[in-house]
């Protein structure tokens, strides 16, 4: 879907993206994970065709994003941090505008805007005025603008930034809904939400591009190939040990609390060896009560690659 | 043509929705009235041709501030308010978006100016006007309003905050009125050149005073074409840092 090739851009002489290439395929959804002023937004701007490179190419669907800007802009949603919206006009109003703006007609419009206005939990509202808005409803306006008019791309820049647990959830609804019809890039510098909502992450510091992959990829190449999970199981501290020791995949554990029974313990793998983790654990006797990825795992794989990079 | 068409009723109903369109239009309606009443019917007997010939003279000079005052918003405000992305990352070009922006202003204009009417009306009352006089003045003044308004355009797509936006319209806008006086500091053939930059003195005049001047109208739509196409290289260029 898109083919990015050494892409470069310059603000004066600071480079703000240096070199950077990717690819994405069809109805993937793509986090850019970065701390502030990696470059997340700058590579999102180009590709929405806001921005043209200092150097490198943007190919999508095999036509230069460049060259063909403007009607690439068609096909392409885009909502930027602060929602861009008309506060005069009324919520309905505003979305029938951005689709004609879009291309599409009156009789495509009235089919669509229902719906939309469904999925983003708009319709009570769509006669409201935008100024009238709570923070959350705004963001969810400048979502259903950006999808209105089924694009085959969506960049959400921070969608989630400024709303309250709730309407987080009911966004991140909203965005996993969208892999359906097309694809989602979203950038984040809060990795839960990376965590949960992407299919694979590219991580961005200092303008490069310093690791892409699934989390488990990038788990792995933190962790020089290992992964850990983390353990709630019924039973004793020793059978626990002994299970382990002789379990192929299995480098090493920690127990961290052992109380009524119930130990809460961090087993590091050298590969991707949960289900026979599991199996032995339950052959041992011991009762599984939750198994999960580590917390906080992705904050120390962003710190450890971020600071890998800086330091090499 | 839909894109530029729908920028234009966004931006005409952005004027009507918010305070602004309605302060401008009533602050020029009252200094216009007053001016009319102080200085153009006077207060001696006086030629209805003069009387006319006074209201435009000072008509063009609210004219001017009413597009520097229209237009500053146009851009500056979208940048300042951040929905500026929402026209950069729409398929409309820059092309559609300058042409689409500058017309919703001169529309505006254009209402504005035709609510002046009912003064050179009260003409009628004590004495006889050339519809062609009135005729003549109006286009001209239309056709000034439309130089102001793309140099305001200009000036807004340039600016990053409307004040800046109104600074630099006014500067250009002045600059045009006062090419008369430097054309005559000057030798040929700066002197020519400046005196037919003026954007009142050679060219208005005629219109005031009831000739269509074909002159005028060139000049007039020179500047426009040149205003707006400055405005769409500036936005164009804004995509490339």
């Amino acid at each position: 879907m898109i083919e990015v090739e050494n892409l470069t851009l310059f603000y004066g002489e600071t480079s703000a993206v240096n070199g950077v290439s990717f690819s994405i395929q069809d109805r993937e959804i793509v986090g850019f994970l970065g701390l502030n002023g990696a470059g997340k937004t700058t590579i999102l701007k180009m590709l929405a065709g806001l921005l043209y490179p200092s150097a490198g190419t943007i190919r999508m669907k095999g036509v230069d994003a460049t060259a063909e800007a403007d009607s690439l802009r068609a096909r392409i949603g885009f909502l930027p941090e602060d929602p861009p919206l008309y506060t005069d006009m009324r919520v309905a109003d505003f979305l029938r505008w951005c689709g004609a703006v879009r291309g599409m007609s009156a009789a495509e419009l009235e089919a669509r805007l229902p719906g939309v206005l469904t999925s983003c939990q708009l319709s009570d509202v769509a006669n409201r005025v935008i100024d009238e808005l709570s923070h959350g409803f705004r963001k969810r306006v400048g979502i259903a603008q950006a999808i209105l008019h089924k694009p085959d791309l969506v960049i959400l820049d921070e969608p989630i930034s400024g709303l309250d647990p709730v309407q987080i959830v009911e966004i991140r609804g909203v965005i996993r809904n969208l892999k359906s019809e097309c694809t989602v890039l979203i950038s984040s510098h809060i990795l839960s939400e990376v965590h949960q909502t992407c299919d694979r992450i590219l991580v961005l510091n200092q303008g490069k591009l310093v690791a892409e992959g699934t989390e488990d990829d990038l788990a792995r190449r933190a962790t020089g190939g290992s992964a850990r999970i983390h353990v709630v199981v019924r039973g004793t501290a020793e059978t626990l040990s002994t299970t382990l020791s002789g379990q192929p995949g299995v480098t090493g554990h920690t127990v961290e609390s052992e109380s009524g029974g119930l130990i809460h313990a961090s087993i590091e793998l050298g590969d991707d060896c949960r289900e026979s983790v599991v199996a032995a654990l339950v052959g041992a006797g011991m009762g599984i009560r939750r198994i999960e990825d580590s917390e906080g795992e992705l904050e120390h794989l962003f710190l450890d690659i971020t600071k890998n990079r800086e330091t090499s | 043509m839909k894109g530029m068409m729908l920028v234009v009723r966004r931006d005409l109903s952005a004027y009507f929705n918010s305070m602004w369109g309605y302060l401008v239009v009533a602050s020029i309606l009252v200094i216009d009235g007053l001016l009319f009443n102080a200085y153009s019917l006077g207060t001696g007997a006086r030629y209805s041709t003069k009387v006319l010939e006074e209201f435009f003279y000072f008509s063009f000079g609210t004219t001017m501030v009413a597009a520097i005052l229209l237009t500053m918003r146009l851009l500056a405000e979208e940048r300042q308010t951040g929905t500026a992305l929402l026209l950069d990352a729409s398929p409309l070009s820059d092309t559609q978006i300058i042409v689409g922006k500058y017309l919703s202003a001169l529309a505006f204009l254009f209402l504005l100016t035709l609510s002046t009417l009912y003064m050179p009306a009260l003409i009628f009352v004590n004495g006889k006007v050339a519809l062609g006089q009135i005729a003549a003045g109006y286009l001209g003044l239309f056709l000034a309003g439309s130089a102001a308004v793309a140099i305001g355009t200009f000036g807004s797509s340039v600016a990053k905050n409307q004040l800046f936006a109104a600074v630099i319209s006014s500067f250009g806008v002045v600059f045009l009125l006062i090419t008369w006086m430097l054309a005559r500091k000057t030798e040929a053939p700066f002197s020519d050149v400046l005196s037919y930059m003026s954007l009142f003195d050679k060219h208005f005049q005629p219109f005031m005073r009831g000739r269509v001047n074909i002159d005028g109208i060139v000049y007039y739509l020179s500047v426009t074409f040149a205003f707006l196409m400055l405005s769409v290289r500036w936005m164009s260029s804004r995509r490339w840092k």
